[in-house]
């Protein structure tokens, strides 16, 4: 069954913050899946929602923030918006891990590493021995590349690097099926962060777990997702694979995004980035939320909201863009074929 | 074997020739470390023996992770902490103190979001720096104020508008403005875009390169993002453990790295045109500053690491026109004994060059790629 392989499906989830009038719409109508063993990155700026999209359907938003509609699936069973405690306490850390973006805040500063880990083989696993949570501990932070004496170590003796690392060994202790991290990288240094995406790479070929990477860094996403959610003022702009996302973007906002990230290579040209600055969620623009700073924005978007995802290319990948909509002349530069793009970038001198 | 002193290396990218505007020789910091570990009189070793040259008209970057002291070195040339050792030029000649090194040399801080007053409106902190320096009072001030919003690609309506009111690249223009107030002929940016959205980065780092195209600026870039670094920069000076290890012409630099930490560093950026995953040669972490390792700083990461690497620290060797690199790899006249190596390299570590041949460039892994 096919259908098995979806962990999460997420279907026109709407958060908001506050309530009434004044409400702020952080996410809008967004559906998204995650599928068994996949990783799965969402793209986005600050303030364009993906931060709120994972604590909502983890349920780990908190007040003023409001799930107002949609549903999250688990495993097509349980519905994780309306799951009430009991179903929760089951899912989380067992089915559904979270590695936040500050270790710094998230481990408790006057509790050693040990200790930590094994707070949560008691809760979680009351069957467990003294001795079985000492040694799955031990076990679980040489899974990623620390020696087990450190366990007895406190967070302020262990570098930003390492820190990050035990959480995600925490996240892994139980064997879940799903691990949401929302920038895990962002304020490491780039060895330490290409180390940690290796040791993710391989946990995830080893033990299969399918991960929800939040990052702003859609140069980083490119290189190690599967695909791409590319998220602008709580909307999903685009959804496709991670080559088809950086060879060939189909939603303007993409193509900005992927010319504001300088290359490493080739010959160095002027770059314009996107213009003006992402909008105020209190003080939307009419239409599409991007027309003001789309270069190929026309009459429609500054009036009509913007299309849902349109499936484009035989369903092989989607984006929320009237232009795509069939009514209008796609730009050339919104319509690359992933081997147009290779050729043109092979053609360059290197 | 030839020695250049890197200073030399910035000037020789020709962005302009002659006297550089600003220039580091030999700028050492340490601080002093307190603690229940350390000795009384340990001090870490934040800034150590460095070169460096800020051209008219050029952007230099310098590239470095946390804790290589890159933000302690433009602190240093700012002249917000005292040197150790070593001396700050301005023009050749022994820069000025205070209000009169201020008005050639500003500081531009890394977050907007704190350097601006929130209880003042950008008006505010545009007009202090002009009275303050007697620039600009009573009608000129607001003639002056426009202009300096102009420059940073500002409306003069940003002049009424308060730090919350901005967004973050908004602020950064607006502390980029303040710092151009006086005329500088230095701008010293400090991670200037790191806090702000990655759609809005290249909007400010545009204006910078406008800045030095327009008006001549000579400008320090300080970053821990090598592409960034390309992109914007004429010379890119890489630091490690506080000490300068490779600098050149930024594109020479990042195609044809010629330090082995250079070398990592590029080879962990993300970069979606790689096709295989990179494999990292020198893991670990930055050393220990109180006792940083002898020799080269980096042996102990190193994957060429010879025996003479942990005794000596390298001195830069011109290894291409404009372009040099302080690693013992690139000196041929090593004995047998100094060129062994110190462990056994590991086994996808290729090595810059055969030992004991003759000069030759080493193997970057922008050549590997074709």
């Amino acid at each position: 069954m096919s259908s098995n392989d979806v962990l999460i499906e997420v279907r026109g989830l709407c958060v908001d913050y506050g309530l009434g009038g004044d409400a702020v719409h952080a996410v809008v109508d967004a559906d998204l899946d995650l599928r068994r063993g996949e990783v799965l990155g969402l793209a986005g700026e600050s303030g364009s929602g993906k931060s709120t999209l994972a604590y909502a359907i983890t349920r780990l938003l908190r007040p003023p923030g409001v799930i107002t509609a949609g549903s999250a699936r688990f495993a097509s069973t349980v519905n994780l918006l309306t799951a009430d405690r009991r179903e929760l306490r089951g899912l989380r850390w067992n089915e559904i891990a979270v590695v936040l973006q500050s270790s710094m805040n998230a481990l408790n500063p006057v509790l050693s590493i040990g200790t930590q880990f094994s707070d949560v083989l008691t809760a979680h696993r009351p069957d467990m021995s003294r001795a079985d949570r000492r040694a799955r501990s031990g076990e679980l932070l040489e899974m990623v590349g620390i020696p087990a004496d450190r366990l007895s170590s406190y967070p302020h003796e262990l570098s930003g690097g390492m820190r990050q690392r035990v959480m995600i060994a925490t996240a892994l202790a139980l064997d879940p099926s799903v691990v949401i991290m929302d920038e895990p990288t962002t304020a490491l240094d780039v060895v330490t962060q290409r180390e940690i995406l290796e040791e993710l790479t391989v946990l995830r070929d080893r033990l299969g777990f399918a991960v929800l990477f939040i990052s702003h860094d859609l140069s980083l996403l490119a290189e190690i997702a599967d695909s791409i959610a590319v998220m602008y003022a709580g909307r999903l702009v685009e959804r496709a694979s991670a080559s088809a996302i950086f060879r060939a973007p189909r939603h303007p906002y993409s193509l900005g995004l992927l010319s504001s990230f300088p290359a490493l290579h080739g010959p160095r040209r002027a770059m314009e980035g996107i213009p003006g600055s992402p909008p105020d969620l209190r003080n939307m623009p009419a239409g599409c939320p991007f027309h003001p700073r789309c270069g190929y924005a026309f009459d429609r978007c500054r009036s009509d909201p913007p299309p849902p995802l349109l499936d484009l290319d035989a369903g092989t990948r989607e984006a929320a863009c009237w232009l795509h909509d069939g009514h209008a002349a796609v730009p050339a530069e919104l319509a690359r074929t992933a081997v147009d793009a290779v050729s043109a970038d092979t053609g360059g001198p290197s | 074997m030839t020695i250049i002193p890197l200073d030399r290396a910035a000037s020789a990218n020709g962005a302009s020739g002659g006297t550089p505007v600003l220039e580091a020789r030999g700028l050492t910091k340490h601080f002093p470390a307190h603690g229940h570990r350390t000795a009384r009189r340990a001090v870490v070793h934040a800034v150590e023996d460095v070169m460096l040259s800020l051209p008219q008209a050029g952007i230099t970057a310098v590239v470095g992770e946390s804790g290589s002291g890159k933000s302690t070195l433009a602190r240093l040339l700012a002249q917000l902490i005292k040197p150790t050792a070593g001396a700050v030029l301005l023009d050749g000649a022994a820069a000025p103190r205070r209000r009169r090194y201020a008005r050639q040399v500003q500081l531009v801080l890394q977050d907007p979001f704190s350097s601006l007053n929130p209880v003042h409106n950008t008006r505010y902190h545009l007009a202090r720096p002009l009275q303050l320096h007697g620039l600009a009072s009573g009608e000129n001030l607001d003639t002056a104020i426009a202009e300096l919003l102009e420059r940073v690609a500002l409306s003069p309506a940003f002049a009424a508008k308060y730090p919350h009111e901005l967004s973050g690249g908004q602020r950064q223009r607006v502390a980029i403005a303040r710092a151009l107030a006086m005329r500088p002929r230095v701008l010293l940016a400090d991670e200037p875009v790191s806090m702000l959205d990655v759609s809005i980065r290249l909007g400010v780092l545009n204006l910078l390169a406008d800045l030095r195209d327009r008006e001549g600026l000579a400008i320090l870039y300080v970053t821990h993002d090598i592409a960034s670094a390309r992109y914007l920069a004429d010379v890119i000076a890489v630091m490690y453990a506080g000490q300068i290890i490779e600098s050149g012409p930024s594109a020479q630099v990042t195609d044809a790295p010629a330090h082995p930490y250079t070398q990592l560093l590029l080879s962990a950026a993300p970069d979606p045109d790689r096709v295989e995953a990179p494999s990292l040669r020198g893991r670990g972490a930055p050393p220990n500053l109180i006792r940083p390792p002898s020799g080269c700083r980096f042996h102990p990461r190193c994957p060429f690491a010879m025996a003479v690497c942990a005794d000596e620290r390298p001195a830069a060797i011109e290894v291409a026109p404009g372009q040099s690199s302080a690693c013992w790899l690139h000196v041929n006249d090593l004995t047998a004994a100094q060129s062994r190596p110190l462990r056994e390299p590991a086994t996808e570590a290729r090595p810059l060059r055969e030992p004991a041949t003759e000069a030759q460039r080493p193997q970057g892994p922008g050549e590997e790629k074709q």
